[in-house]
């Protein structure tokens, strides 16, 4: 089968260029990751980021295809029909909207920026108890969907708020984590919370175009965690 | 927190529900005035000018008005601070997106002024 890799080392190449790789599958349905690593096999230049290889670090977030996921999940027959079959292309670019490194490694600095912005981390200045904070099972669950994001980034880079202001737009994924700290009940800094929220930009730049929905690779959903934020302002505002 | 002079609330949330309430209004009001156009079947200039010369149907308009205007803002701040940026522009952009937003800006002052002109003036 075809595959097209984004190359671009900034240290040699002028812009950056789409290469063609021919690879065989035997045709069996490997993941984009294992075709990355027999790329590799042919050209040890090509630069991608990869550790736990089943979905649980998010490190080789990508874009394949056009559709942001994660290479080491993501199976070929799953890509488009008859990627597969090899009679479409496989094609890799690195994650929209962040500066590129190096081939499909991207600069997350932002990103990060962003998660850092939410302070996600329990806040409570009430005196600890003697073993730990007590949770009702029903108040546990409401952190269920929230808790399981891996920061991949395929969400907030697939979202065009994030593209156009990264800086002040805080993105699908720190969203949601703020959404998970707002959401449990040993967190005592809702209102300091909510009042960095409510802003033009930092929540309500979200035009609830839900690519973050459709992209994210652990099935979580970022748009209702922010419909969740909105409520919750509506609350205190009105 | 990122503050900004030129939104309509100044205020996420104010701008989100204004959005949303003026909507509402532009709904109502389009849906009404289409079910009049239906039903009221050959319709001359007096019963045009006597429609929309009654007080219920000033104050609709006067919503109407201002709800455009509003929704208007609220929609093309948001498309001139996604586009009109450096990422477009360059040092420019503020120079760039400051003037679009007044142009924007005097053209919905002019139409609200227009409106209430046309609704109220009498004429």
């Amino acid at each position: 089968m075809k595959v097209s890799i984004y190359r671009y080392n900034p240290d040699t190449d002028r812009e950056p260029s789409m290469k063609e790789y021919e690879v065989d599958t035997q045709g069996k349905d490997l993941m984009v990751l294992d075709i990355l690593a027999l790329v590799k096999e042919q050209d040890e230049s090509l630069a991608y980021r990869r550790s736990c290889r089943e979905g649980v670090c998010g490190s080789d977030g990508m874009n394949i295809n056009g559709k942001n996921g994660l290479a080491c999940i993501t199976p070929l027959s799953a890509v488009a029909p008859g990627v597969k079959e090899g009679k479409k292309p496989l094609v890799l670019r690195p994650l929209p909207g962040l500066p590129v490194i190096r081939d499909l490694v991207v600069d997350m600095g932002v990103f990060y920026q962003q998660y850092e912005k939410v302070q996600p981390y329990l806040q409570n200045e009430s005196p600890a108890p003697a073993i730990e904070r007590l949770q009702t099972p029903e108040d546990r669950a409401k952190l269920d969907g929230l808790y399981e994001c891996i920061l991949c980034a395929c969400c907030s880079t697939s979202c065009p708020s994030f593209w156009w202001n990264p800086d002040k737009f805080l993105g699908p994924a720190a969203l949601l984590q703020s959404y998970r700290f707002l959401a449990d009940s040993r967190d005592e800094a809702t209102e300091e919370r909510l009042s960095r929220l409510d802003d033009p930009f930092s929540l309500f730049r979200c035009h609830g175009i839900m690519n973050c929905v459709s992209v994210c690779p652990k099935g979580l959903n970022p748009t209702r965690a922010i419909g969740h934020i909105r409520s919750m302002l509506l609350e205190r505002g009105v | 927190m990122v503050t900004s002079v030129t939104s309509l609330g100044r205020n996420g949330l104010y701008d989100w529900l204004i959005q949303r309430v003026s909507a509402v209004v532009i709904a109502v009001y389009v849906i009404g005035m289409v079910g009049f156009l239906v039903c009221s079947g050959d319709l001359d200039y007096r019963a045009w000018s006597a429609f929309m010369g009654s007080a219920p149907m000033r104050i609709a308009n006067t919503l109407m008005v201002f709800s455009v205007a509003a929704h208007t803002w609220i929609g093309l701040w948001g498309v001139t601070t996604d586009y009109l940026t450096g990422m477009t522009f360059g040092k420019a952009a503020t120079s760039v997106r400051l003037i679009a937003q007044m142009v924007i800006a005097l053209l919905l002052l002019v139409y609200i002024l227009w409106g209430l002109l046309m609704i109220w003036g009498g004429a």
